[in-house]
């Protein structure tokens, strides 16, 4: 028996710690959001928060998570979502989508750690994900203006 | 767009019924964008309503024949119906249409989305619709009032009769109008009344596409499925000699074992339990002949095979006279590798096969073609087959398969283990699954004049047809020649007199298959380097010597124009990176390229900053456009830098993103995309991106450090190697 939290719920899954999360988060959970690309650390379209960090869950066995805190596109939270996704519909983000629930939980945790991230930065953080309809300008965008949004939003 | 997916299912089923089956028959396939763009449509069959669905409480859906694989269909083509329609942007909904006549594709005659065609193909048609149902609506509105259908007009989803001030809204008014006789002939609007049209409305597929709803094959899911897997063989062509099934048939999950045509599927509760049953198959493989397949050899191959005649496919006066008489020769030979399409999502399918009936979930650009080969596998009549098509996580052709071989094989596995299924292709599989954009040379040779004027021009190509053995070969080669080899070359824009472009189609067992652009992909990195080092040759500004050559070509110039005002080539590039151009017609369309690039001294490119300018008739929606300009751009640049295929021993010796790199976002340069006003019919934009930018990076690397590379990709290591010869 494995206890795992995802989006804020607790579940206990009989079976082998060994199962990446992703599966686990896809095929047990059923919540598809996040996706397969490569299964090898190689795109980011899996990519989840374990603890708040970006992760990506290909790789990741599900026993490393017990007792730990996942999210998943579907769960983020609402001070992140929204700006994320309203910056994203401004931008006119994503073209087939399929990797954008991977870019948006990898920026999510760059602007928590980093509200103001230097293009430099956008660059560290982001470049794991791949995009093979070439959205990047409109991601880096995107960042920029989520970028402008935070400190009013957290502004008295 | 948060509509639940089983909204959707609904919808495909009543728009199923509605319009029936029925087989397709017939293709009408022209060799070029070119003639497509040119080709006088047949008239539109119009059923408004199998296209949109009004419903009372004035939701309007729209549906879609064309996969949205990230071009944007599911606002362009909507955006056409809306105008004519007169309806509120923020009333509509997009669902996916079925496989069925009513969709078939007005210029191939098969539902399928390609050859960049969505809009310029659906642009009467769609239009056409809306304007029916619009009048439709308006007849409904005037029976009710008794009053003359004339009185009466339409307007943000409402008819409103201003003599007696009623008005009705749409959804009050659908029933009855879907009961009315389709009009014979309507009015389209004059473009100067165009409220919709020519907008950046926003798209109508963003919000499920950044929460995580929005489902993909990949995310179907149904009662009672399997998740499978398939060994195929490692070499193409190879067949299952023997198998054990006994360790794998073991693995905890794993329900079944099974052989198919294509290999030996292992079928599981999920993905992950099937994958390790996978691992666990012995297989003893024939490998055919393919097993001595080896890229050198094909290389040393057609490097002889270019030195010889080939199949004329444009001859323009006499090359040999040309040549032997002119002042200065230039002989050069390129070279292009096999390319993999790597859609981020790997290729699926899900099938539910029955005793009469047969349903297909699964992201496919050719509904028409997997319906009937699905029904040809499971023994069924085509419109026994329902396809749900899902949104694509990228297609770039792959997507189009022409012998559906992902649906096919899906089918067949369905068959084998009596169980709805999904199949799911893992990187690995489906980066070593062929299907293939043909390794290509060419050769090209050019005579100047002694003032530098170009006097012959002549291009040997040798590779793969991509048509040869595909349904589509009536169609579209014609006397040896499969157009889709030598598009982009044979069309040579450039006043040159003597004029020669012969083909090689030699063949092996590598599947090769329609990869973003197609020819193009080849023919615009040739063609464009090529000029640009007739350019060099004669001492002229690459600029000024394509200007020279395109008088006659006026929507060439106009981007040519376009691009080297708003790339200020006439100033110098910012110290340290230097500029090349490249300018290619596909797909109906033009686009020119500046690449600002810099090398470093390891032989690594960096791609700075690119400039681009299309000219696609009528612009629909002008954000799309530009976005497509985008990802045409980086697709055509991982090409460019990085992607390669290589084959030894018959197997393709990548298999995942490390060895097969793709642009990521640190190496994505700034994209600058410019559009050329028109008024003429609109052209494509998904694939008329990608052709230019390897001409405009060689060019622009040749600028810089005066290498011209001919080969593709431009890795780091071939750039230090031309360094030191
Ligand atoms: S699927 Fe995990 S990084 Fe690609
Ligand atoms: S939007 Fe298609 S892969 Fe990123």
């Amino acid at each position: 028996m494995i206890k795992l939290n995802v989006n804020g719920k607790d579940y206990q899954l009989d079976i082998s710690a060994e199962v990446p999360l992703l599966w686990v988060i896809r095929d047990q959970l059923q919540l598809t959001g996040t996706k397969y690309g490569c299964g090898m650390s190689l795109c980011g379209a899996c990519t989840v928060h374990i603890d708040g960090a970006a992760a990506r869950s290909c790789v990741t066995p599900v026993g490393e998570v017990a007792g730990r805190k996942v999210v998943t596109i579907e769960g983020l939270e609402a001070n992140l979502r929204t700006p994320l996704q309203t910056a994203w519909a401004a931008e006119e983000v994503p073209q087939c989508g399929y990797c954008q629930p991977g870019q948006i939980m990898s920026a999510a945790a760059l602007l928590t750690e980093n509200p103001q991230p230097k293009d430099a930065d956008i660059d560290a953080a982001m470049s794991g994900n791949l995009c093979r309809c070439g959205t990047y300008p409109r991601i880096r965008r995107a960042i920029q203006r989520v970028a402008r949004l935070l400190p009013e939003r957290s502004a008295p | 767009m948060s509509e639940s997916i089983d909204i959707r299912r609904r919808e495909f089923l009543k728009a199923s019924a509605a319009v029936g089956g029925g087989l397709v028959l017939g293709f009408y396939i022209p060799l070029r964008g070119a003639e497509i763009a040119a080709a006088q449509q047949p008239p539109p069959a119009v059923e408004p309503n199998a296209w949109i669905r009004i419903a009372p409480d004035e939701r309007v859906t729209i549906l879609v024949a064309k996969a949205e694989m990230g071009q944007g269909v599911y606002t362009s083509l909507p955006m056409l119906i809306a105008e004519e329609l007169e309806l509120d942007w923020n009333q509509i909904r997009v669902a996916a249409a079925p496989a069925a006549p009513a969709y078939k594709h007005t210029v191939f005659g098969i539902q399928v989305t390609g050859g960049s065609t969505s809009v310029s193909s659906s642009w009467d048609q769609l239009r056409t619709v809306g304007a029916s149902m619009r009048e439709m609506l308006i007849l409904a509105a005037a029976q009710q009032w008794a009053v003359a259908p004339a009185a009466c007009q339409a307007e943000k989803g409402r008819v409103r009769h201003p003599a007696s001030g009623r008005e009705a809204s749409y959804g009050s008014l659908a029933e009855l109008a879907s009961r009315l006789p389709v009009p014979q002939q309507v009015a389209l609007k004059e473009p100067k009344d165009f409220k919709i049209i020519g907008q950046a409305l926003p798209r109508l597929d963003t919000a499920e596409k950044i929460d995580g709803s929005g489902q993909f094959g990949l995310d179907v899911l149904i009662p009672d499925m399997l998740v499978a897997v398939l060994a195929r063989s490692p070499v193409f062509g190879g067949q299952v000699k023997s198998f054990k099934a006994e360790q794998a048939g073991k693995v905890p999950g794993v329900k079944a074992v099974a052989q198919v045509p294509s290999g030996v599927v292992v079928a599981a509760s999920d993905f992950w339990s099937a994958l390790q049953g996978r691992k666990a198959l012995e297989i003893v493989w024939d490998e055919g002949e393919g097993a001595t397949l080896a890229t050198e050899k094909l290389r040393q191959q057609y490097a002889e095979l270019v030195k010889t005649p080939g199949t004329v496919a444009r001859q323009e006066g006499d090359v040999a006279q040309a040549l032997a008489g002119a002042a200065k020769t230039l002989e050069a030979v390129y070279e292009v590798p096999y390319l993999a399409h790597a859609c981020m999502e790997p290729l699926n399918c899900v099938v539910d096969l029955r005793e009469d009936r047969c349903e297909i979930w699964t992201g496919t650009q050719f509904q028409g073609g997997d319906q009937n080969a699905a029904a040809a596998v499971a023994g069924l009549k085509p419109e026994q087959v329902t396809i749900n098509t899902m949104l694509l996580g990228g297609g770039f052709g792959r997507r189009a398969n022409p012998h559906s071989d992902f649906v096919v094989e899906a089918v067949q596995v369905a068959k084998a283990l009596k169980q709805p299924v999904k199949v799911i292709w893992t990187r690995e599989d489906d980066m070593r699954g062929g299907h293939y954009r043909p390794l290509w040379y060419s050769r090209m040779n050019a005579g100047l004049a002694s003032d530098g004027t170009p006097l012959a021009w002549q291009q040997r190509i040798v590779g793969q047809s991509i048509i040869a053995g595909t349904a589509f070969e009536q169609a579209m080669v014609h006397n040896g020649i499969d157009g889709t080899s030598v598009e982009g070359a044979a069309e040579l824009p450039y006043a040159i007199p003597n004029l020669l472009v012969d083909l090689h189609s030699p063949k092996n067992v590598v599947p090769v298959q329609w990869w973003r652009s197609v020819g193009h992909s080849h023919t615009g990195f040739v063609v464009e380097s090529f000029i640009d080092e007739l350019a060099a040759a004669s001492g002229t500004d690459p600029y000024l010597f394509r200007r020279r050559l395109l008088t006659a070509a006026p929507r060439h110039l106009g981007v040519l124009e376009l691009v080297t005002k708003k790339s200020v080539w006439d100033k110098p590039a910012p110290a340290g990176r230097a500029r090349g151009l490249a300018v290619h017609a596909s797909f109906g369309s033009w686009v020119a390229q500046v690449a600002e690039v810099s090398v470093d001294k390891n032989g690594q490119i960096n791609v700075h900053r690119v400039v681009c300018a299309v000219d696609c008739g009528r612009v629909v929606n002008p954000d799309t456009v530009k976005a497509q300009m985008e990802g045409g751009i980086i697709f055509g640049l991982s090409a460019a830098l990085f992607g390669e295929i290589t084959l030894k021993d018959g197997r393709v010796e990548q298999s995942n993103f490390h060895d097969y790199p793709v642009v990521r976002l640190d190496e994505s340069p700034e994209i600058d995309v410019h559009i050329v006003p028109s008024s003429e019919r609109p052209t494509g934009v998904g694939e008329p991106g990608t052709p230019p930018i390897a001409a405009a990076v060689a060019n622009a690397v040749f600028a810089a450090s005066g290498i011209r590379l001919r080969r593709l990709p431009m890795t780091a290591a071939r750039v230090r190697e031309a360094m030191k010869g």
